[in-house]
């Protein structure tokens, strides 16, 4: 629905998806402009400085830990994972919202998504690329971890047991970070020309040039890319649903009492979206301001991103409902004292109760239009979901496996700084290739923005209502 | 300092300690001095430890980086085959050899493994009587002892390096003047010892000078209070229906432990205890024993003593009035209910007095059984096993005396530690000072090898020649597996040696003894046959069947009923029953009353350093590492103590002022204690224990008395406020309704046999799985643990360790609940933890499921079901993911989070066992049945054709288990035994609601009680 469909003022009437006055030179103007400059923003330098430390600080824990061995965390018996496998989940549900928006949102012709797109897709190469990290490193020798577990003729004559969630995860993470890698990257393509041709220094032209891959912007050209274009997008679908659903499984088919629910597949889903739409406003609200986009990135996104959240919130609430309720349901006493232990008898309740003031209580905020507008209140509900996700995979993962099924097994886990340090060195990671990216790579795609120009295209469904022509 | 005189300190050290003997002789400052010039660079380095790991660390890896890339080359090592292949061994091939471990001077009859010359684990003897084929945790343990690196390696005489030559010549120079004057101010200190030829040697000694004196203390064994009883009984617990212990651990302490579990646990195990046997404890504190109880009252000590004299008044015992207010339960409910049922069971029964016991209780508890007919069936008095039987204590205290009177002037000191142990009334290190020549002999430079003058490093008895008597006075010869590995010496020998009998070995001096013996020209008249009864023909005859059966049958009190008198040195009253006096001053016990008791390991502090002992969970507690002391949760709740934990945290610090001396000591609430009695465990804070057990615990030897050792009222308890970590390696006691332990009475049991099965959930349909059932067409391996049996005395757990190499990972490892061991005994609690149900035991290792858990998740196939139905491991594919662990629901699996595996110490390379892999870092690892020994067992088969019969192949933990509590088996022989007890009402799985489907299963405990205590 256009604005223009609604009278003047009408409070149903959409915000529009970029500001009026633009035309298709400005656009590019302003976005090649980002990059090609030499003005970087002071506080791009302040952000990068600080997620490079904390980068630093992830190189320093991960040689201490290759050369000492996991017992520098606090994993123990019986919480044998603990921030490693929380630290995987948490990423890789935030890697969700690029694919998601990219793909399933094209394929529901929602054109707002295109502001988005470019940098919620690299913003899941990232976050997947940060988890990927965990299931490797936090294995008790790497060095072999690194490639038993892939299917490959070996002299040992041995496959990896395919009966094992954990060798679905290897092929659903894989694949994910694959498929996402080049659907960002054939969605660069005709950006990467225009920054060749715009480009005035000869190295960057050449180097834009080569990533071009010799686009030339002729019809056929743009025939193949939306072609493309549209493949990817539907090979990505259902991979946004598989990819959480099989990390899902690693609990889901265990036995112990916590993890073994049915519900996780599409609980884990939903709860990847909402983790990464959380994540992609927490980085959209600041840098919109620190690269002046508000004119592409509107209200009208911020909005809908909301919106996207609340209700995805909803079904991650409905989740933990239905897992409560069928603890309780279940008759089963392992159950049963899971569900009580979790949420009031045990050491670890608060982390319940915090997760739900995180998830579920702070989110209705954005029932409220004004308060969905209001962009500060917005960017604070995004950072309690980004910490109350994070806090749903401890109880899960730590709550769980603390209390067992045999009571002389039961053991505290407490991390220690090395889980700290590892944790924060990941944010590290992402945000550092989240400013390096928006630096050198145009974080919105300037050749889908000008389709959104009014007149740019024909307009859908013309025909019908015997407009234009 | 010249090199001649550096060699001459290090005479007699072998090339292969040779670097770990220079920092021990680098002591003194000169020394330390011309190492640094001999070796100028990096010298420093290496004479510190921590500093020369890093700098192999450092050389290591520039090594590594100068060769990135390059093939890495074995540095050539050359393998010098055997040129004359020694008679029987084979490589590859254990042998077994019979000896001995003496322990408070009493012999635990041994098998050793022996493997190329290297004793690597220790079995029971299965013909001695003391044994029957099982060890206890002490003795599984020992060999450690044997490799400990910090072992003393050297003599050493006023701070020098010394030779044996030079010791010899130095005591000839201190014992000359002394054999004028009848040896005047000669002092002998020692642990009881029952060795017959120890005893003639110092019998020999106390004759050339009859002055000296011979003075004994052991903190653990040998101290009584209230006076010695004067005889040693021996029980016949198979026999006895009803038992009553009166604070007697006897199945949870002392060498006589083993053969008492076993009888006891006799009339409870197996596939249905026809006639169960009923247990009553009375205890201050729960025990091993009291865990096994069906009635258990928990009494404080001082109360022991009017709680007897009741009940033999009650059972018409002449002159035996209560002396004292007992509580209302004790008095209205169990008096008249014991009474009757002893009564009832006359000539079945037993009453058995501990030894931390007044010799007051012990007469009592002798009237009783007297009373009761007893004496003759269920128990036998007789002689003490060991020599001179003194009350330590009281013979230290007299030493005190005489070394502050001055009249000592040389005093040697063998294998005790008292600068460390005794008494804190008696101020012994004053005392001490004052003696002119001071001589110890021990196995470490312990706090008194450092305050005497000279220092002998003892051998140990795995390298010893010698002799030993079990608890029942059988005599055992202790042959040595190994030749000394730092050139000890035995007592014996220097003992030879004093008494002029110069040049002879250990071995010539036994020998010696024993061809007098069999002569019959030794002040003991011994009767020497075998076990038919028959007499030897030569000495030579006696000698190879006493060596290769490890004892003398004839010489065993269960089969023979004349025993000799231990020594000569004592005439024993032990045939008359003394009267039952009251003890010494029981009114004067009023407030807390303070309880000692020592470590159930560490004991005062000996086996401070052995890594095996320290990271055993404790019986009951579970706690490592520590120390602690014992409160009810009542009297936690008067002391501000916290009540319940969650996990391993602070544990709130008592200060305890007894007598004017203090000390502090973590409390430790324990259900089953009793009120108003802090229980306190000596043993830890040793100062120069080696690097395992230097300053871990705390010292509480300052608050014992010497004259009442063993417990005291009057105590004053508060709650410092301070905290101090406990690592404990269970923290919840309740069974949460979940009846991993499944309990029974017999009666019930009796109507519904159905009973147990009904404690558990419903067990899934074993036809729920898609996949076919595997038949296992050659062997099924299966194991049984019959609950009713197992003592929790954790045996199980250290013989496992033994066997399969188990590291130990330290106290901050296992406060992170990371301990390595393969099997555990889980311990719960029932009911008001005022006034608890249990402890119940349960030993937990894999519990090798037919759908396993934790198979189906490793992602790289590295648990995998064999043939056989075990779950294996497989170390080199593991990567380490932990999932396994995770999906366990038994929790059996232990992961290697670094690197705990001791891979540089070559003292402990030779005690591993090479049937066994050593696991690295970041390999999961968990029991394997043993599958070395069925692998033997399967080449046995191959090689001589005979099929595998059921108990050829016994698990460490099924050989070592004194209760026989675990047995494991083929479960396609039907005849088998764990088919047999599997096919009872009492068998179910661990979990079975799960669908596991556990191949290890248990066996429900049964409760007998009395009807008229219910």
């Amino acid at each position: 629905m256009e604005a223009s469909q609604f009278p003047k003022d009408d409070f149903r009437a959409p915000l529009p998806v970029i500001a009026p006055g633009y035309t298709s030179r400005s656009i590019t103007e302003k976005l090649t402009g980002i990059v090609l400059t030499k003005h970087t923003p002071v506080a791009w330098f302040f952000v990068t400085a600080v997620a490079f430390m904390l980068l630093m600080g992830l190189t320093v824990s991960l040689a201490y830990l290759l050369a000492k061995g996991i017992g520098i965390w606090g994993n123990n018996v019986p919480v044998g994972w603990a921030f490693d496998i929380i630290n995987f989940v948490w990423w890789i549900g935030i890697g969700h919202a690029g694919t998601l928006i990219s793909a399933i949102l094209l394929l529901f012709k929602q054109d707002w998504r295109t502001s988005i797109n470019r940098f919620a897709e690299a913003m899941t190469l990232f976050a997947v690329a940060c988890a990927a990290l965990f299931p490797l490193v936090h294995t008790g020798r790497p060095w072999l971890a690194i490639y038993w577990l892939f299917p490959y003729p070996n002299a040992m004559t041995l496959w990896p047991n395919f009966k094992s969630p954990l060798i679905w995860d290897v092929f659903a993470v894989t694949t994910y970070g694959s498929v996402s890698a080049l659907f960002w990257f054939v969605g660069l393509i005709p950006d990467l020309a225009t920054f060749r041709d715009r480009a005035a220094h000869p190295g960057l032209k050449k180097l834009f040039g080569f990533l071009a891959l010799g686009w030339r912007g002729s019809a056929r050209h743009w025939f193949r890319y939306e072609t493309a274009y549209l493949l990817l997008a539907g090979l990505s679908t259902p991979l946004v649903l598989s990819v959480h659903t099989v990390v899902s499984f690693d609990f889901a088919v265990s036995v112990i009492p916590g993890w073994h629910a049915t519900i996780f597949p599409p609980y884990f889903v939903a709860g990847a979206i909402y983790a990464g739409f959380a994540m992609v406003l927490t980085l959209a609200i600041p840098l919109r301001v620190m690269f002046k986009v508000e004119d592409f990135i509107t209200m009208r996104h911020i909005e809908n991103m909301a919106k996207i959240t609340l209700v995805t919130g909803l079904v991650v609430v409905y989740g933990y409902a239905c897992e409560a309720f069928f603890g309780w349901y279940s008759g089963n006493e392992y159950e049963r004292f899971m569900l009580k232990n979790r949420t009031y008898f045990g050491p670890y309740a608060w982390s319940y109760w915090l997760l739900l003031i995180c998830n579920f209580i702070v989110p209705q905020l954005l029932w409220s239009k004004r308060l969905r507008r209001n962009i500060p209140i917005v960017f604070v509900v995004c950072m309690f979901i980004n910490v109350g996700m994070w806090l749903e995979r401890f109880v899960i993962i730590v709550t769980s496996l603390h209390r067992d099924f045999l009571p002389s097994s039961w053991q505290m886990y407490y991390p220690t700084i090395w889980d700290f340090m590892t944790l924060a060195g990941t944010i590290g990671l992402f945000l550092t290739l989240m400013f390096l990216f928006v630096r050198v790579l145009p974080m919105i795609s300037i050749f889908e923005m000008r389709t959104l120009l009014p007149g740019a295209a024909p307009k859908h469904g013309a025909d019908e209502k015997g407009g234009v022509h | 300092m010249t090199l001649s005189a550096i060699r001459s300190r290090l005479a007699g050290l072998e090339g292969r300690s040779y670097w770990r003997s220079l920092d021990e002789a680098a002591d003194t400052p000169e020394f330390r001095a011309y190492v640094e010039r001999e070796f100028p660079e990096q010298a420093s380095e290496f004479n510190d430890p921590a500093g020369r790991r890093q700098f192999l660390k450092l050389m290591g890896a520039s090594l590594a980086l100068a060769g990135v890339g390059a093939c890495t080359r074995q540095p050539p090592e050359k393998i010098v085959p055997y040129v004359r292949q020694p008679e029987e061994i084979i490589p590859g091939r254990p042998l077994f050899f019979a000896t001995a471990m003496p322990q408070g001077g009493i012999g635990l009859p041994l098998l050793a493994e022996n493997h190329m010359g290297r004793p690597t684990k220790l079995e029971g003897n299965p013909e001695h009587p003391a044994s029957l084929g099982a060890t206890d945790v002490l003795a599984q343990a020992s060999v450690l002892t044997l490799y400990d690196p910090d072992r003393s390696r050297t003599i050493i005489g006023r701070g020098e390096v010394k030779t044996w030559g030079s010791f010899l010549a130095a005591m000839q120079l201190l014992l000359g003047p002394k054999r004028s004057n009848g040896g005047a101010g000669l002092r002998l200190l020692t642990e009881p010892i029952s060795s017959p030829s120890v005893l003639e040697q110092i019998d020999a000694l106390l004759t050339t000078f009859p002055q000296a004196k011979w003075h004994q203390w052991d903190p653990v064994y040998g101290v009584v209070q209230g006076g010695s009883a004067a005889s040693s009984a021996l029980y016949r617990f198979e026999k006895a229906d009803v038992v009553l212990a009166l604070d007697a651990d006897f199945m949870g302490f002392g060498p006589a432990s083993v053969r008492y579990t076993k009888d006891f646990t006799s009339r409870r195990r197996g596939a249905n205890p026809e006639h169960p046997n009923r247990l009553y404890v009375v205890e201050p504190t729960p025990t091993v024993t009291g865990s096994t109880a069906d009635h258990r009252l928990a009494l404080k000590a001082r109360d022991i003593y009017p709680f007897a004299a009741a009940l033999a008044g009650a059972l018409g015992v002449a002159g035996a009035a209560p002396a004292g207010e007992l509580p209302e339960e004790a008095r209205a409910k169990w008096l008249p209910a014991l009474a009757a049922d002893l009564r009832a069971h006359r000539g079945a029964a037993v009453v058995v007095a501990g030894e931390s016991q007044p010799a007051a209780v012990h007469a009592l508890a002798r009237a009783i059984n007297e009373a009761i007919g007893a004496v003759g069936t269920t128990v036998t008095y007789g002689a003490p096993v060991v020599g001179s039987p003194v009350d330590g204590a009281a013979s230290i205290a007299q030493l005190v005396a005489d070394m502050n009177a001055g009249s000592v002037d040389a005093l040697l000191i063998v294998g005790t530690n008292p600068i460390f142990t005794a008494p804190g009334d008696l101020d012994f290190r004053a005392a001490f000072d004052k003696v002119a020549n001071r001589v110890h002999v021990g196995l470490y430079h312990d706090e008194t090898a450092e305050l005497c003058h000279w220092h002998v490093n003892e051998a140990h008895y795995l390298e010893s020649w010698g002799d030993v008597r079990a608890f029942d006075g059988t005599v055992s010869l202790i042959q040595p597996l190994i030749a000394p590995l730092y050139d000890g010496h035995t007592l014996l020998e220097i003992l030879a040696n004093l008494n002029g009998t110069s040049g002879q070995s250990s071995l010539d001096l036994t020998k010696a003894y024993w061809t007098r013996a069999f002569g019959g020209q030794t002040k003991t008249a011994w009767t020497l046959r075998d076990a038919k009864g028959q007499a030897f023909t030569t000495v030579d005859a006696f000698w190879r069947h006493a060596l290769h059966d490890g004892f003398v049958a004839s010489t065993s009190g269960f089969t023979s009923t004349s025993q000799p008198a231990a020594a000569s040195t004592t005439a024993s009253a032990a045939q008359t029953a003394p009267a039952a006096a009251a003890p010494a001053a029981p009114a004067a016990m009023t407030g807390t009353e303070i309880i000692f008791r020592p470590d159930p390991y560490i004991l005062d502090g000996r086996n401070a350093n052995n890594g095996w002992l320290q990271e055993l969970p404790k019986p009951i507690s579970k706690i490592t590492w520590d120390n602690v002391a014992f409160i009810s949760p009542r009297t936690a709740e008067r002391l501000g103590v916290p009540v319940t934990r969650s996990g391993n945290q602070n544990q709130a610090v008592l200060s305890i002022s007894y007598q004017g001396r203090k000390a502090s000591i973590p409390a430790w609430v324990q259900p089953g204690t009793a009120d108003d009695v802090v229980v306190v465990h000596f043993g830890y804070g040793r100062k120069r224990a080696g690097r395992v057990g230097s300053n871990v615990g705390h010292d509480v030897f300052g608050l014992r008395s010497s004259r009442a050792p063993w417990f005291d009222g009057g105590a004053e308890v508060s709650n410092s406020g301070e905290g101090y970590y406990i690592a404990s390696t269970q923290n919840h006691f309740a069974m949460e309704g979940r009846h991993p332990v499944r309990i029974v009475d017999v009666e019930e049991l009796k109507k519904n046999p159905k009973a147990v099965e009904e404690q558990g959930a419903e067990k899934p349909p074993a036809a729920l799985s898609l996949y076919p059932v595997y038949e296992y067409p050659h062997h099924k391996w299966g194991m049984a643990i019959d609950l009713n049996a197992c003592t929790g005395c954790s045996a199980c757990v250290i013989a496992c360790v033994a066997e399969n190499n188990i590291p130990v990972v330290g106290k901050s490892q296992v406060a992170r609940t990371r301990e390595m061991h393969w099997i555990r005994v889980d311990t719960y609690f029932g009911g008001d933890p005022a006034k608890p149900d249990g402890p119940h035991h349960q030993p937990v290792p894999c519990q090798q499921c037919e759908n396993a858990p934790c198979e189906v998740v490793c992602p790289v196939a590295a648990t995998v079901h064999s043939d056989e139905g075990l779950n294996d491991m497989v170390y080199n594919r593991c990567v380490g993911t932990r999932y396994c662990s995770n999906n366990c629901p038994y929790k059996v699996r232990r992961f290697n989070f670094l690197l705990y595996q001791d891979f540089v110490t070559p003292e402990l390379m030779a005690q591993r066992n090479p049937d066994v892999t050593i696991r690295s870092r970041g390999v999961m690892e968990k029991c394997t049945y043993c599958v070395q020994r069925i692998n033997h067992a399967r080449i046995d088969e191959k090689t001589t054709g005979r099929a595998i019969q059921d108990g050829d192949i016994k698990t460490a933990c099924q050989q070592v288990c004194p209760a026989d509590a675990i047995v494991f088996g083929d479960l396609n022989d039907p005849k088998s035994r764990v088919v047999e007890l599997k096919a009872t009402e009492r068998n179910y799985g661990l979990l079975d609601d799960l669908g596991t489907r556990p191949r290890t299963t248990y066996l429900a405990k049964v409760r007998n009680p009395n009807p008229a205590l219910e």
